[in-house]
């Protein structure tokens, strides 16, 4: 079995839809919704790099190496605002991120 | 693509490329001076986006590319740079008494707003996916701190982490929408895109759609509009008028260059999604907000809803239609602003006070404000002869010549029922008890509401500067 684009846009379909879900379904950790949407970010990786080798074409590469570059960028600032809330707070259980509800 | 002939001149980004270094000089100066430069800095910053604005007003005319044509200088993208600066420059200007609070002296405030401007100026002038998800990461990523601001409150740290997590995976999903559509097309380029995409396939489909969704949830469009009232309600006064009016700006012109520029072809495939979103918005906006006692909430819920009006615009995807848009996005930027002035005036033995209830007989202390704040609902709610409701007007009547018949008549209806809420703060304010005195009105938010509210009551004297600078830049975009 030859592995083709098919194939590769599967893992990455999997694993973005393993992200949304990692968001939507967690209840415990806000550490565990900032992993998922690495593991979204990675999903898009999969996909630019896979399409732009059948396709040929140098330019996906490239946007895979910018998105890398802004999700550590997004990762930093995401852990700053968690260290931020975890002092106001002492908690990063997602079921106490309740103080405005409506 | 062959780089030598590509053009890497730099006088199109020359505003872009001041407003950088200058962010640069400024957090410098505010790094190496200390806190005390806090207003300095401001004062500063403000001068900085004015010298931004008229740089990009003294670009050559017509329409300039650089980077390899990913970067787009032309009308459509002159008259929102200058909007978004405009709403930058005012949110500045009402934050000053945010950030002279001793124990909120942060520069680095002024220095995000300035770099997150910075990232609008870039997402109005994205001509390419790649361009498109640097800018907008750049204003979002600036956002989310800012959001955090007033880092010893509880609710602007919760606001700030919701902001970021919701905003994350936004992006993720306009990434994963980009990613699909680089790969059924070829391209990233957004007349490229157009060239490839005739007839929509299951994959083009399942792009549009994945990034839509991550537009939406910039404009805070139903279904995606959950962070929004939270995030208002959380986030410092002058922040949350801020996000009420420069991204909105930024992420509907960007709305309204991907579909217009990138998907021509398809129109009947993005347009079904379009009016879904628009009345979905409209009618949250209108019916959420009823119920609401907290004026920031409020706000929210009425700029979901302003957000819906303007979605109608582009939904008919005429040339009306993004005239439509640019006219009804500088309205509703000057009325947020306006209203906004109004509530950070709201306060009482030094403390803001937030409720709806804190409005009432505000006609007796404060007649001056009370009628300013009065017109800017009536505005809001889309009365004639005020500036909103031709901002409806255009939106509505591109629809209907689209041959969007139930989408104008939902918005019509929703548009009344959203003029109860607004109806029930005039009320509260002329006709009940007052609450107490209020303390009075600094010089800066007078200017602000003084402007705004100028602008809204006269529009329809001299509207025609507006409306012909909003028709070619709708023109530059066909």
């Amino acid at each position: 079995m030859t592995i083709g684009l098919g194939h590769y846009l599967a893992v990455a379909a999997i694993l973005f839809t393993t992200g949304i879900l990692g968001i939507f379904l967690n209840r415990k950790n806000i550490i565990v919704i900032l992993m998922s949407i690495e593991l979204i970010l990675l999903a898009v990786n999969i996909n630019l790099v896979a399409f732009s080798t059948f396709l040929g074409d140098i330019v996906g590469q490239v946007f895979a190496l910018l998105v890398l570059t802004v999700a550590a960028a997004e990762a930093a600032i995401g852990l700053a605002v968690l260290v931020v809330y975890f002092r106001n707070r002492g908690s990063i259980a997602v079921e106490d991120v309740n103080l405005m509800k409506g | 693509m062959s780089f030598s002939s590509a053009g890497y001149q730099l006088l199109p980004v020359l505003p872009e490329l001041v407003l950088a270094v200058g962010a640069m000089a400024l957090l410098m100066l505010g790094a190496y001076r200390g806190e005390g430069t806090t207003r300095l800095v401001t004062t500063l910053a403000v001068v900085l986006l004015v010298v931004t604005g008229a740089l990009e007003l003294m670009l050559p005319a017509g329409k300039l590319t650089t980077f390899g044509g990913s970067f787009v200088v032309d009308d459509f993208a002159r008259f929102l740079k200058v909007l978004a600066i405009i709403g930058s420059a005012a949110t500045l200007i009402l934050s000053t008494e945010f950030l002279s609070d001793p124990s909120r002296r942060i520069f680095e405030y002024s220095i995000l707003v300035l770099l997150s401007t910075l990232g609008m100026m870039v997402l109005i002038s994205a001509a390419d996916l790649i361009m498109l998800y640097l800018g907008l990461e750049l204003m979002s990523l600036a956002l989310y701190v800012v959001a955090a601001s007033n880092r010893d409150n509880a609710k602007s740290t919760e606001a700030g982490l919701k902001y970021f997590v919701l905003g994350a995976l936004s992006s993720g999903m306009l990434l994963y929408g980009a990613s699909l559509i680089y790969g059924f097309t070829g391209t990233v380029d957004f007349a490229g895109i157009a060239a490839a995409v005739k007839s929509g396939s299951v994959g083009i489909v399942f792009g549009i759609v994945f990034l839509l969704a991550g537009l939406c949830f910039k404009v805070s469009a139903v279904p995606f509009h959950m962070w929004t009232p939270d995030v208002y309600e959380g986030a410092p006064t002058p922040v949350t008028a801020f996000f009420a009016s420069a991204p909105k700006v930024a992420a509907l012109a960007v709305f309204t260059r991907v579909t217009l520029t990138a998907f021509p072809g398809i129109v009947p495939q993005w347009q079904q999604i379009l009016v879904f979103v628009a009345i979905a918005s409209m009618a949250l906006g209108s019916f959420a907000a009823i119920g609401q006692k907290n004026i920031k909430r409020l706000m929210a819920y009425s700029s979901i809803g302003h957000m819906g009006f303007a979605l109608v615009g582009l939904a008919s995807g005429t040339v009306e239609g993004a005239q439509g848009v640019l006219i009804y996005i500088a309205i509703y930027v000057a009325m947020t602003l306006g209203s906004f002035a109004v509530i950070l005036t709201m306060k009482r033995n030094g403390q803001p006070v937030e409720q709806i209830s804190d409005f009432a007989g505000l006609s007796r202390t404060n007649p001056m404000l009370a009628f300013f704040f009065a017109m800017l609902l009536f505005s809001l709610a889309g009365i004639p002869p005020l500036a909103g409701f031709f901002a409806k007007w255009y939106v509505f009547v591109a629809a209907i010549k689209a041959g969007l018949f139930t989408l104008a008549v939902i918005g019509v209806l929703t548009s009344v029922v959203g003029a109860f809420y607004y109806l029930t703060i005039v009320k509260l304010m002329y006709f009940d008890e007052p609450a107490g005195q209020i303390e009075p009105m600094r010089i800066e938010l007078r200017t602000v509401l003084a402007v705004a509210g100028i602008f809204n009551i006269f529009f329809f004297v001299y509207p025609g500067p507006l409306v012909s600078v909003a028709t070619a830049a709708a023109k530059s975009l066909f």
